[in-house]
Order: C-alpha cells, then sequence, then structure tokens
C-alpha cells in the first residue's frame, strides 16, 4: 500500500509555485488527513442523516403528496433531522435547556465517561496495529479482564487504596493472558491471530458464562448470571463529585495514552515494535526477534483491552455480567483505525464515539429515535476514513502529492 | 512435538527434500481419544445403559427403540476415535494427508461417546438420533452457506470477514420482502441481493481502494448490525406487517424420505436445505474441475501470473466476492424464512464467524466446508440435547467447541490450514 497516488498527481505540483500563499495554505489545509476525517465525519452524518429522514414517519406520511405540498414534506424532514441533531448535541456535548450548570455539563462528562472504556482498548488495538498485528480480539481480552477484576473486587476484601490497584492490575492481567494466547500462537506456530483472537472472543464468552453460573461468582439471592456488587473499596472514585458518572478510570486512560505514547516514540522497545510492524524481514536481518515482539505486542494490547474491561466493572456498571462488553471491543477497532493508531488521536477518536454513545439515551427519548443509528454512523466514519480517495471524490478535494497509508 | 513440525527444511534443499513427518495432530487426536476412554468409557457406570430412538412416530418405516449398555458403546465410540488417530499416525508416517472425512467422524464419535456417557442411567430420557441428525443438518445450513461464502472470496484472494454481515443482511431482507409479498419462498430470491450488496461494498474497498480487507470486513459487520437493527426498531416495529413470521414447508422426497433413519435427516427437509446441495456439489466441481474455477484459484494463489496469462485479476475478484455474498445472503435466509421466525435484531448472533471457522476447518473447499459445517452443527444440536437430557458438562463447554477446534486448526494441531496465498493483498499493477 506504499506508491499509492504517488504517481497520480505530478502535474500540479509544477503549478505550485505561483500559487498565492493564501491559497497554497488552503491547499493544504484540503489535502491534508485531518481535512479527509473532518469531511469522513461530515459525510457520515449526513448519511445518518438520510436514514434518520427515511425512517421518520411524518416525512414519509407527507411524502406521499409531495407533488401537491411539497412544503410539507421539507418541514417534516426539517423537523426530524433538527431533532435529531440537536438530541445528539444535548446527550453528548452541552445540555442547554438545563437549569443548572452542572446539569448542562453532565452530557460532556457522559461523553468522557463513555470514552474511558475506548480510550483503553483503542489504545491497545493500536499499539497491534503499529507492530503489525490485526487483533480483532479486544472484546474477550476486555471480557477476561473484567471477569479478573470484578472477582478481586467483590470476593476480596483490602483496604480502600490497595484493593482499587490490585483489582486494576487484574484486570490487566486477565486480558494481557488472553492476549498472550494468540501471541504465542502466532509466534510459535504460525497461527493466524485474526481467526484466533476471534475465536477467542466466543471462547471467553462461554467461558464468563460458566464462570457466572458457579457459585464463585452468583450474586446472594438471585438466579440471573450476574456478579455480586464490587466492594466500594475497589471501585473507582468519582472525580468530579457524585452528581457526575466520570470516574479515575478516565484518568487512567489518559495516562495509559501517554505511557502509550512514550513507549512507542522513545523507547528501544517501541521501536522494536514499530520495526517488526513496518517491514519483519528487515527487522530480522536487524537481530531482532519477530516471535518475541508478537508475544510482547500481544500482551500489552491484551492488557490494555483488559484494562477497558474495568472501566464497566469498576466505574459504572460496578458488577460482572457476560453482556458487560456490549460492543466495545469492535468499537474500539474503530476507534484505533480512526485515531490511525496514534495515542492522541485514538483519545479523540475515543471522544467522539464516546460522545456518539452518549447521545444514544437522549435521541431515543427527546428524537424517537433508536440508537443503533449511532453505529450507522461510527460505521461509515471509519470506512469512509480508510478510503481517504472516496471521501476526496465526494467533496472534490484535492489529492495530496505523497498519500500516506492508510492505518492498520 | 515442536521438533517434529518445524516446517521449513534448515539446510540447502538437496535434490529430494524429505519434509519433516508431521505428527502433532494425530498426536493430539490420540491424546483427546484416550481421555474420551478414561472418562467416558470408563467412568461410565457397568451396569447402566443407554436408550438411543432411531425413528420418530412419523416416519415410514418404524424402528424400535434400541438400548445399549452404556460402557460399552462408550468405549468402543473412543476406540474408533483412536483407531482414527492411528490411521492419521500412519499416513503422516508416509507423507501423506488425511481427508477431511476423518477429523468430522473423529469428531462425532468422541461426541458420541460423550453422548452416551450423559445418557448412561437415564432410564427415563433417551437419546433422540434422528432428531439430533436433523436438527444438526438444520442448525448448520447457514454455516455451510457462509462458508461456501468465505471459501468463494478467499479463494480468489479476498478475506471475507463480513460473512457475519451478509447473513444478517439476508435474513433481513428476506424477512422483509417476504413480509411484503406474504410469501416465504420470495425471501429466498431476496436475501442473496442484500447479501450480494454487502459482498459488492467488501470488493469495491478491497480493489478499487486498497483497503485493509479485515479493517473494511468488520466494519460492514457494525454496519450492517446498525443499519437492520434501525430499521427494525422504527420501520418495522412501526408496522407489523413488514416482520412476519412466515415458515416454508417441508417438501418430503418421495421414496429417499422413507429411507430408515437417513431419508427423514436428509430428505425431508424445505427447499433452502436443497438448494444447499445443490450449491455444495455445483461449487466443488466448478472450483476444483472447471476453467472457472482454476482461474480463481490462480488468482487466489499467484494474481501476477494470472494477469500475465490474460486473467483480470480485479474482475475476477469483485465477481467471486459479490457471488460468495450473494450465496452468505441466501443463508441469512435460514434466519428468518426458512425457520419460520420474523426478524429480530442481531439474530445470526456470530453464526457468521463459525461459518469462517468451518471454512477454515474444511481447508477452503466447499466439501469440507460442508463437513466442518455439520460437524459444528452436530455440537450445536448436541449442545440442546444434552441440556435436554441435563448433562454434567456445563453446555457453555459445547458451545465453545467450535471455536476451540478452530483454534486447534490454526495452531497446526489438527492438520494444517494454508490460506491462499495471495489472500488479503491488493492487487496493484
Amino acid at each position: 500500500m506504499s506508491e499509492q497516488g504517488q504517481t497520480t498527481e505530478a502535474a500540479p505540483e509544477e503549478e505550485a509555485p505561483q500559487e498565492s500563499r493564501s491559497r497554497q495554505v488552503l491547499r493544504e489545509i484540503a489535502e491534508s488527513s485531518s481535512m479527509v476525517v473532518f469531511m469522513a465525519i461530515v459525510a457520515s452524518m449526513l448519511i445518518g442523516g438520510l436514514l434518520i429522514i427515511f425512517a421518520d414517519e411524518a416525512v414519509r406520511e407527507s411524502a406521499v403528496y409531495f407533488f401537491s405540498r411539497p412544503s410539507d414534506t421539507f418541514s417534516a424532514i426539517g423537523d426530524a433531522l433538527g431533532s435529531a441533531y440537536s438530541a445528539m448535541f444535548n446527550g453528548a456535548v452541552l445540555n442547554l435547556q438545563a437549569e443548572s450548570f452542572a446539569a448542562t455539563i453532565k452530557p460532556f462528562t457522559q461523553t468522557l465517561t463513555m470514552a474511558t472504556p475506548l480510550i483503553f482498548a483503542g489504545l491497545g488495538l493500536g499499539l497491534g496495529f503499529r507492530a503489525g498485528l490485526f487483533n480483532i480480539g479486544a472484546q474477550g481480552q476486555l471480557l477476561m479482564g473484567a471477569t479478573v477484576g470484578a472477582y478481586i473486587g467483590f470476593a476480596w476484601d483490602l483496604p480502600a487504596g490497595l484493593h482499587l490497584l490490585l483489582a486494576v492490575l487484574g484486570c490487566a492481567l486477565g486480558g494481557a493472558l488472553w492476549g498472550f494466547i494468540p501471541g504465542v500462537l502466532k509466534a510459535k506456530r504460525g497461527a493466524h491471530e485474526v481467526i484466533v483472537t476471534i475465536m477467542l472472543n466466543y471462547v471467553a464468552l462461554y467461558l464468563v458464562a460458566w464462570l457466572l453460573s458457579l457459585e464463585a461468582f452468583q450474586r446472594e439471592g438471585s438466579d440471573n448470571p450476574i456478579s455480586p456488587v464490587v466492594a466500594e473499596t475497589a471501585q473507582y472514585p468519582k472525580i468530579l463529585g457524585v452528581q457526575f458518572n466520570l470516574h479515575l478510570g478516565f484518568v487512567v486512560a489518559l495516562l495509559c495514552a501517554v505511557g502509550v505514547w512514550w513507549l512507542m516514540e522513545r523507547s528501544t522497545l517501541g521501536f522494536r515494535l514499530r520495526a517488526v510492524g513496518a517491514n519483519p524481514s528487515a527487522a530480522r536481518t536487524a537481530g531482532m526477534s519477530i516471535g518475541a515482539a508478537t508475544i510482547i505486542t500481544m500482551v500489552i494490547a491484551g492488557a490494555l483491552a483488559g484494562l477497558a474491561g474495568s472501566a464497566p466493572v469498576l466505574g459504572t456498571q460496578k458488577f460482572l455480567t457476560d453482556s458487560v462488553a456490549g460492543s466495545l471491543g469492535f468499537d474500539a477497532i474503530t476507534v484505533a483505525l480512526l485515531g490511525r493508531s496514534r495515542p492522541l488521536g485514538i483519545v479523540l477518536a475515543a471522544i467522539l464515539f464516546g460522545g456518539l454513545q452518549a447521545s444514544g439515551p437522549s435521541l431515543q427519548v427527546n428524537a424517537g429515535l433508536p440508537v443503533d443509528i449511532v453505529v450507522v454512523i461510527q460505521a461509515l466514519i471509519v470506512l469512509f476514513i480508510a478510503a481517504p480517495p472516496l471521501v476526496r471524490a465526494m467533496f472534490r478535494l484535492p489529492a495530496p502529492a505523497h498519500e500516506k497509508e492508510v492505518a492498520a | 512435538m515442536t521438533a517434529t513440525v518445524a516446517d521449513a527444511p534448515a539446510a540447502p534443499a538437496p535434490s529430494t527434500v524429505i519434509p519433516p513427518k508431521k505428527f502433532g495432530p494425530s498426536i493430539a487426536l490420540g491424546v483427546i481419544a484416550l481421555l474420551s476412554l478414561v472418562i467416558f468409557g470408563i467412568g461410565t457406570p457397568s451396569g447402566a445403559s443407554t436408550t438411543f430412538v432411531v425413528a420418530r412416530g412419523t416416519d415410514f418405516v418404524h424402528l424400535p427403540a434400541y438400548t445399549a449398555p452404556s460402557r460399552l458403546a462408550a468405549v468402543l465410540l473412543s476406540l474408533v476415535g483412536l483407531g482414527l488417530a492411528g490411521w492419521a499416525a500412519y499416513r503422516a508416517n508416509q507423507h501423506r494427508k488425511v481427508g477431511i472425512w476423518l477429523p468430522v467422524v473423529y469428531g462425532m464419535a468422541i461426541m458420541g461417546a460423550l453422548l452416551t456417557w450423559a445418557g448412561a442411567g437415564r432410564d427415563a430420557t433417551s437419546i433422540q438420533i434422528t432428531g439430533l441428525l436433523t436438527s444438526s443438518l438444520f442448525l448448520a445450513v447457514p454455516l455451510v452457506f457462509g462458508a461456501l461464502a468465505g471459501t468463494l472470496c478467499e479463494r480468489s484472494g479476498i478475506i471475507n470477514i463480513a460473512i457475519e454481515g451478509q447473513l444478517l443482511a439476508g435474513a433481513f431482507l428476506a424477512a422483509l420482502v417476504a413480509s411484503m409479498v406474504g410469501n416465504a419462498y420470495v425471501g429466498l430470491i431476496a436475501a442473496p441481493v442484500a447479501g450480494a450488496l454487502v459482498g459488492l461494498l467488501l470488493a469495491i474497498f478491497a480493489t478499487k481502494y486498497w483497503v485493509n480487507q479485515i479493517v473494511v470486513g468488520v466494519v460492514l459487520n457494525m454496519l450492517v448490525v446498525g443499519l437492520t437493527s434501525f430499521f427494525f426498531s422504527t420501520v418495522m416495529t412501526e408496522n407489523g406487517d413488514l416482520n412476519q413470521a412466515l415458515g416454508m414447508a417441508k417438501l418430503p422426497i418421495p421414496l429417499l424420505s422413507s429411507i430408515p433413519i437417513l431419508g427423514p435427516v436428509l430428505f425431508n427437509q424445505n427447499l433452502l436445505v436443497y438448494i444447499l446441495y445443490v450449491t455444495v456439489a455445483v461449487l466443488q466441481v466448478m472450483l476444483f474441475k472447471s476453467r472457472w474455477g482454476l482461474r480463481v484459484r490462480a488468482v487466489g494463489e499467484h494474481p501476477k501470473a494470472a494477469d500475465t496469462v490474460g486473467i483480470n485479476v480485479n474482475r475476477t475478484r469483485v465477481r467471486n466476492t459479490v457471488l460468495g455474498g450473494a450465496i452468505a445472503g441466501l443463508g441469512g435466509a435460514f434466519f428468518t424464512v426458512a425457520s419460520g421466525l420474523a426478524f429480530g435484531k442481531e439474530m445470526t448472533s456470530g453464526k457468521g464467524y463459525i461459518a469462517l471457522a468451518a471454512m477454515i476447518l474444511g481447508r477452503w473447499s466447499p466439501r469440507g466446508a460442508l463437513a466442518a459445517a455439520l460437524l459444528f452443527g452436530f455440537a450445536d444440536a448436541l449442545r440442546a440435547q444434552l441440556g435436554a437430557i441435563g448433562s454434567p458438562i456445563p453446555s457453555q463447554f459445547l458451545a465453545m467447541f467450535p471455536y476451540i477446534a478452530t483454534i486447534f486448526a490454526v495452531a497446526g494441531l489438527v492438520g494444517h490450514a494454508r490460506p491462499p496465498a495471495a489472500e488479503g493483498i491488493p492487487y496493484k499493477k
């Protein structure tokens, strides 16, 4: 994927010097990959809008007599879109109808809360992508992490700080174990990590379902497969006070982002991992062990995905079920792709997708739209991001002289 | 074990290279069969017996229920497994491969031993063999279609992770169109269209924009889940007429369906199952015996060589991916019109990924896909059966079986899984 678009845009390059300075700046903005990202988001929101219009009953009713009174249809379309987008804004950024300051900013803290597991898992996946490993297994790693963390949280009895620390480490350990398996199978037996991680997702799911049927994991007096509530000493403290859900996990996630940045950009190990990802044969020639790099990457990626499991079990939901992972593992793939596998990008992408998810309830209540629209928009964004030429063609953006490789 | 399976000959190859003998798979099979012998065979109380019911009251030929001493049956079945492991070792010693039939028969023997063990001493309940086999085949239907779709795509060099999405899209459109027309069979026409559309998207992104095919597959799955759930919660929920539970009648084939045991299992099914038989047979012949199949495989193994002899690589890939999508979409019809159910959110629940597993275990051939899918279907049916008779084995472990079997397969422990060489690499001139 390296020579992509190199030869096609040779001609406009020669005209460049004649352009005025301001035009050049504009051109650079239009060419930049952030412009593509922005436009991909715009395009996805527009297509999402089309769906909203299509599903809106008032629009469909008025479209029946479109040719006699088109204005009805257009006003219905306007209403549908207006209520949807304002519900999104109110649900994810600021609630402008709220009376107190706390209620106004609550949606944004909710966005950050939702972004927390996505940051963790996205970091893990991004790390894998850069080391040339396509890890689809965040879902299973997250679930295993959540299981170990939750068990430590509700079964052990420890003083406040230590308990939380051990529970968080337990999450990382559970995930790391589930990342180690595909890593070692890839390194020693050449088993393709995509297949193994997909399969391990389901193994984890059934394993947790089984664990939850055991005495040790059962909540007392309940027949449902749910665990006891995690002890208060093992819960993430709320960092903005009790009226907000935002918990310490978000800070831990940001610290992890910094840690991953340091690991990948500043440390020898990170250099080795990147070298293996960029060109395995060259790395092997330089004396690096591909197998070791694979295992280390998968263990770290698994640990980060496992930490993502700490956000629900120690932060928001506070107990274990077999659906605790939701679709976080797959959402995290989109986060890592949107963030181009870079820590800062991943944090921003996670906040964007966290926002989309946080807007779900508001969409449901205020605009009467199912939460699923968020999944559609999310998938569209990533599809567009993955194919910059498509976005450029849609918005007639100029192609850059040297296009960067698409993430992963 | 690691020493016996080292892949590459280390020294510069002399004129006759003797590859190392691979005993890993047969050892793994042998160990599991031994465990089965000890746990299910010796572990069964000696006096107990298991009752097998091989015919149902409605069958043409009425066979009496058969009661076997549990321990003997379990021991015999485990010995069959052990024998198969020995056969695999014998073939490995001669540097020859074993067919896909071996792991399938082996798997069924071991699971049969498990079933006998679980049913031992339960006089009130009996093991419904015909019912078990019928539901195995039925549960395998979407897996076979999905695995065929994966095989078609991957043989041409496109990784199809979007099988799940294609199944779901097929299930959705089949239910929608069939409900609109009021005829379940129309759903069978609509379903492939939905799958083909998903396949087309995959093909465009993979061949035109060179996006990583795994990325596209994963994202397409998300997109289809989002779209179908969205329309389910809006349009379908508002007008219930658009999502009705329509069923397809069973069509017993005269004469064939009255064969004891096999007849009701194979030839008293609905139209989709018969389409399945035809599809598997046609694809098996076409892929390996026809000019088209040779070209497809050439594109998947060595696109440059294929291009040199004048095969349009990307066109072949797009066509195959669309065709594969259509087949998976048809398989999606299983969930709604062929099962007599209305569409539900995410109703394929990961079957697309098991289909992917069946494709790998079936070594990228239609015949193998059928065998592997039947094995997985059997495991699924067994889970239901064991749940009914109340087994000491948690059902979750049986549910894990297909996934663990696949991990073993790709790790080279049960036969060697080698994908087409050019899989996942975009072709650029």
